[in-house]
């Protein structure tokens, strides 16, 4: 569904994305862990052609990404819910949902969607009125990913969506990508929460300072020597 | 009473063209981040179009908005698209330089073709007045071009936050990176934005046409108030410009009266820097952190 093939990358001077190679097929979750700085957000932000494209070729569906503007990558039904959760602080919750659903061919779902994700979070639906700006970092993250449910996404991306919530939520949210894919989204997940990300992946890609440096199954990488004493501290 | 009533009335009734021009400002601004130091210049070129359009074809000037404003934001538009989108990356002064010189290159073609002679238009109820009751009377002019203000807003309004390209708009200007990450093309809106800002500078153009002198340099002064108006209000809020204008209008109106016609805009510099001075990111705006 995906294909990235070898991805070089650069901000000016630094080179931070060396030959990097990842692929999703369809109907998967696949998991990127790394430290801090090793080139995730980088990734995604080539992929959702945020960035100056760097070498390498980015294909979604058969389809060169790197003819695209950002939002015709969007129309092609591949969405990033972004690290920080940008919601639009300005925005009412039901506004920045309605922006999920800008793109033409998703309007007509608008109403559907819209119930679908009060359903996945009924507290959004309580908060309906709310200025995005205000609501609290784990309801911002709800809002964002909810937000990027209503493009109706074949693949979404999702950048650190655990980041600084409570255990409880982070268990709520990996629930919930995890539903959402049974329903047909496939999923690109980047993650620090090694453990939790790699128990509901079924691929995972691990990335140090700007390359991929193993790659396997999630209960494999689980499983791997490596991935425990860097990553989950065993 | 009656004197300050009256006062009170036509500033408000200024105030409302002033708005119109405070919200192509900071509309423009909100999207882009770029201050057009051109605007009060597209005002005047919107100000010569009404001119023409009342001289040779005889249009009346408040119903010329209906040509004014289309063309005012195809002009702005063409000029967003052609310009000001290869320099939404360079530097501020970059940017800066650019709609100064713009507005120079407006200003400076008015001046070849009409010469810098000023011109009026003077219409059958320019100079005339209705009574309001109270011994307040208010210039007919005045009151018709401020309905047509308050209708615009009313519909900008209603377009900004219940269409989808409106808040697509306010979506690109509150963040531009995660409007594209809607779908939203954000050079798009940025056009729009021009050319919205432009067709109200425009609009107000026309509007004012009736009452004030045409001349080419005419709109140095409007830009220097849409910038007073957009700072007083916050950067980039609409709602804040509204209310800006408006006070402004009145603040003009009442130092007009009870100070001196002289001392006007030294009374509103002075109200704006008090402003800054205790609230320094304006009426309706954030603190930037
Ligand atoms: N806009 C930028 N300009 C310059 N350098 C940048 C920029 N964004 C990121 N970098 C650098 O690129 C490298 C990779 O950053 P990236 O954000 O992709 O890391 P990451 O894996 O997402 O890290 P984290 O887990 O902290 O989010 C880092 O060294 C970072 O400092
Ligand atoms: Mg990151």
């Amino acid at each position: 569904m995906l294909r990235i093939d070898k991805l070089n990358f650069a901000y000016g001077d630094l080179k931070v994305l060396w030959d990097v190679d990842l692929e999703v097929h369809e109907g998967e979750i696949v998991t990127v862990v790394g430290a801090n700085g090793a080139g995730k957000s980088t990734t995604l932000k080539n992929i959702s052609r945020l960035v100056r494209p760097g070498s390498g070729t980015i294909r979604f569906l058969g389809q060169d990404l790197g003819r695209l503007q950002p939002h015709q990558v969007v129309e092609a039904g591949l969405i990033q819910v972004p690290e920080g959760r940008r919601i639009f602080p300005e925005m009412t919750v039901m506004e920045n949902l309605r922006m999920g659903s800008y793109v033409k061919g998703t309007r007509g779902d608008r109403e559907r969607n819209i119930a679908w994700v009060f359903e996945l979070f009924p507290r959004l639906r309580e908060r309906e009125k709310q200025l995005g700006g205000t609501m609290s970092g784990g309801e911002q993250q709800m809002l964002a990913i909810a937000r990027g449910l209503m493009g109706n996404p074949r693949l979404l991306l999702l950048d650190e969506p655990s980041l600084g919530l409570s255990p409880l939520l982070v268990k709520n949210i990996f629930d919930i990508l995890t539903g959402i894919n049974r329903q047909g989204v496939t999923i690109l997940l980047v993650e620090q929460n090694v453990y939790q990300s790699l128990r509901i992946s079924h691929r995972a890609y691990v990335m140090e300072t700007g390359r991929v440096v193993l790659t396997g199954q999630g209960d494999e990488l689980l499983a791997n020597d490596h991935i425990r004493k860097a990553y989950l501290g065993m | 009473m009656a004197v300050f009533m009256q006062s009170l009335i036509s500033g408000i009734l200024i105030g409302g063209v002033y708005a119109l021009i405070g919200i192509g400002l900071t509309l423009i601004f909100g999207v882009m981040r770029v201050i057009n130091f051109g605007h009060g210049d597209i005002l005047m070129v919107g100000m010569y179009l009404t001119y023409l359009l009342f001289t040779y074809l005889g249009i009346d000037p408040f119903v010329s908005v209906l040509i004014t404003f289309p063309l005012m934001f195809l002009f702005g538009g063409f000029l967003q698209k052609v310009f000001i989108n290869r320099v939404l990356n360079a530097a501020a002064q970059n940017q800066i330089l650019l709609t100064i010189g713009l507005g120079l290159i407006m200003s400076n073609t008015v001046m070849l073709i009409f010469t810098s002679d000023y011109k009026i238009l003077s219409t059958s109820y320019s100079s005339a007045t209705i009574q309001v009751g109270g011994g307040v009377s208010v210039s007919t002019p005045l009151l018709i071009s401020f309905l047509i203000t308050a209708g615009i807003t009313a519909a900008l309004y209603w377009f900004l936050l219940k269409t989808d390209t409106g808040q697509a708009i306010r979506a690109t200007a509150q963040d531009r990176e995660a409007a594209q990450l809607m779908g939203i093309n954000v050079k798009r809106m940025s056009i729009l934005a021009f050319g919205l800002g432009s067709a109200l500078a425009g609009t107000a153009g026309a509007l004012i046409a009736p009452t004030y002198y045409i001349f080419p340099q005419v709109g140095a002064v409007f830009t220097l108030k849409a910038f007073v108006i957009t700072v007083l209000g916050g950067m980039g809020s609409v709602v804040g410009a509204t209310l800006g204008g408006i006070l402004i209008g009145i603040t003009e109106s009442m130092s007009a009266v009870y100070i001196s016609s002289g001392w006007k805009d030294v009374v509103v510099f002075v109200l704006f820097l008090l402003v800054l001075l205790f609230r320094p990111s304006g009426l309706m705006g954030k603190s930037r952190t």
